[in-house]
């Protein structure tokens, strides 16, 4: 009896082992499919003689030289300097300050919490249309600046092509800033109590408390703060076209409407999976050690 | 939690004057969050003269809905117009599909890689999250000319398969690194008692998967309705989402600027993922720390 039921069991677990395999095998195919695939695609099409159509003909470095000679480009990746600096930098500083602030038992944290974070729920396109409106010099922040009495008051930044980058940077800080702050608010909450009574006992200030215990107690959510706002701005592509449409001419373009503008408007297949490329290395520069780190540190603790 | 009420020395009148500050800089900052639905909400019920004489933050002095009904009915989407209606609907036609079909996989993934572990599942398990960061730009030249060949292209088929396939790997990550804390003990007394793999998902796993079901069809829920990029790039004219149809409204130079319809049309488009945060608003936020960071 035990030896025939044991291989039974050994059949019917082999089977469950293979049902395993069966279920993720889809999944895995898609994947392998649809991102690597699809990755030596664009690879391929960017060494390629492609330009309205695509054409596999080998062309060697040829599309990337001509994404480096155009001056659009530079603009793209110099507003994508700009434009992901300022993000980062004001987002967590706003972030770690609204929770640090919401981490003051106040009484309607709840509903502050909520307002500091429903941007993130809408669409970068809504985002946009209301931003646009708000910054346009005709009759947004402008006009109602002059209503009230304040006639020489000047905010045009939607239509200059020096500033139309920073119009971009405050609608898409008010949109990502509350979701910082959760994250800070989270690990806030998971400092250790008895370090800060300890300090505390000490005679530590508050400020003193927070800047020299907390905050660096929790650099860990910096560091995925800073890896999460990177990877959105590398990806910013709903906001500036709704915001500005990369205008005025090009002047506030990122490489992801360079990219989207090249492939469906300018016919110029090859530089855009070029410029597509480029974008790839600089998310996997990012976010590969990042994940290698974390995976890492999980094994460690468990 | 460190707090002013419970380790602050100055007590008094200091106290009183320092919690005042503190509830003044979260009610401006409250103030600055607020601003643009408030204006997005006025100005869609205002009449478009009134905009043009009055200031962005004047309340409407007669509330109207032509703009929404407007927005709604007869906004021009390029040539067509028909309102914004029957994009709202192509969201709808494109986003229940897309978020039931990935959020099933993902369970059934999560679930086969944590509780049936074969050799290479962690390999496997890295190689699907490594889709979650790949800048879709990497990806819009090949899609385009896949769904052409398949014949789905300009379709909501097509959008259908693209956000299921991009969305698999946040869906496989919530379950996955939901069910690695569930006990596999559970698991191996079930198989002892001759429950098979799919009879245990049913019975067991799925029972117990409520909360990040309910993360993840928010998470996707809202990736694909906000989605901009794959509507623009693979759907025109009929076809197009609601976020593509916004942006023709919008962005369109001809005629009269109606900026209260463009609102009207900003906050329909809004509404089904504000509703779904008001409603959700904690398994929201569950989704996107778990959906940016590593769980």
């Amino acid at each position: 009896m035990g030896a025939s039921s044991s291989t039974e069991s050994n059949l019917m677990a082999s089977l469950q082992r293979n049902l395993s395999k069966i279920v993720v095998a889809p999944s895995f195919a898609a994947s392998l499919f649809f991102v690597y695939g699809f990755i030596i695609w664009t690879a391929w099409m960017a060494f390629s003689k492609s330009r309205m159509m695509p054409v596999y003909d080998w062309a060697g470095l040829r599309q990337y030289e001509r994404l480096w000679q155009m001056e659009r480009w530079h603009v793209a990746i110099e507003n994508l300097l700009i434009f992901g600096g300022l993000f980062i930098v004001i987002c967590l500083v706003l972030g770690c300050l609204l929770a640090v602030l919401l981490d003051q038992r106040i009484r309607a944290e709840g509903v502050l919490r909520t307002v500091f974070l429903y941007p993130m729920a809408l669409s970068f396109i809504v985002t946009g249309t209301v931003w646009k409106w708000i910054l346009n010099p005709g009759l947004g922040l402008e006009k109602m600046m002059h209503d009230l009495g304040w006639a020489s008051f000047k905010f045009d930044w939607l239509v200059n092509s020096d500033f139309a980058i920073y119009t971009v940077v405050i609608a898409a800080v008010w949109q990502a800033s509350g979701f910082v702050m959760a994250m800070f608010l989270a690990a806030l909450r998971g400092v250790d109590q008895d370090i800060i009574r300890a300090a505390y006992m000490d005679g530590a200030s508050l400020p003193r408390i927070y800047f020299g215990i907390i905050i660096p107690s929790i650099r860990p959510v910096f560091l995925s703060a800073i890896v999460v706002l990177a990877h959105l701005a590398v990806k910013s592509f709903d906001l500036v076209i709704a915001l500005t449409g990369g205008g005025p001419g090009y002047s506030s373009d990122l490489p992801a409407t360079f990219m989207y503008t090249m492939a469906f408007q300018r016919n110029q297949l090859g530089v855009s999976a070029a410029s597509a490329m480029m974008m790839l290395a600089t998310v996997m520069a990012i976010i590969v050690p990042y994940l290698y780190s974390e995976l890492r540190g999980g094994k460690k603790n468990g | 939690m460190a707090d002013l009420q419970t380790y602050g020395q100055d007590s008094g009148l200091k106290h009183t004057l320092l919690r005042g500050l503190l509830y003044l800089v979260l009610i401006l900052f409250s103030v600055y969050y607020l601003f643009p639905l408030f204006v997005m909400v006025t100005t869609s019920l205002k009449s478009l003269t009134e905009i043009r004489e009055g200031s962005l933050i004047s309340l409407p002095r007669v509330v109207t809905f032509d703009a929404w009904d407007y927005a709604w009915n007869q906004a021009c989407v390029g040539v067509e117009c028909s309102g914004i209606k029957t994009f709202f609907w192509n969201s709808v036609k494109m986003a229940i599909p897309a978020v039931l079909i990935s959020t099933i996989l993902g369970a059934l993934n999560g679930y086969a890689l944590t509780k049936f572990r074969f050799r290479g599942a962690n390999i496997i398990f890295a190689m699907l999250l490594f889709g979650c960061f790949v800048p879709f730009q990497v990806v819009l030249l090949p899609m385009s000319q896949t769904l052409g060949r398949l014949g789905i292209a300009n379709s909501t088929a097509g959008l259908v398969l693209v956000h299921v396939v991009y969305g698999l790997c946040f869906t496989t990550l919530f379950f996955r690194n939901y069910y690695v804390s569930i006990p596999d003990e559970l698991v191996k007394a079930a198989t002892i008692d001759g429950a098979g793999f799919f009879t245990i998902f049913w019975r067991i796993i799925l029972p117990i998967s409520g909360p990040i079901i309910v993360v993840s069809v928010i998470w996707q829920f809202t990736q694909i309705w906000n989605d901009f990029l794959f509507g623009a790039s693979f759907s025109s004219g009929d076809s197009a989402p609601m976020t593509v149809a916004l942006n023709n409204i919008v962005n369109t130079t001809t005629g009269v600027k109606q900026y209260n319809v463009d609102m009207a049309s900003a906050l329909l488009t809004g509404l089904p993922t504000l509703l779904v945060y008001i409603l959700a608003g904690k398994y929201f936020v569950r989704g996107l720390t778990a959906g940016s960071v590593k769980g």
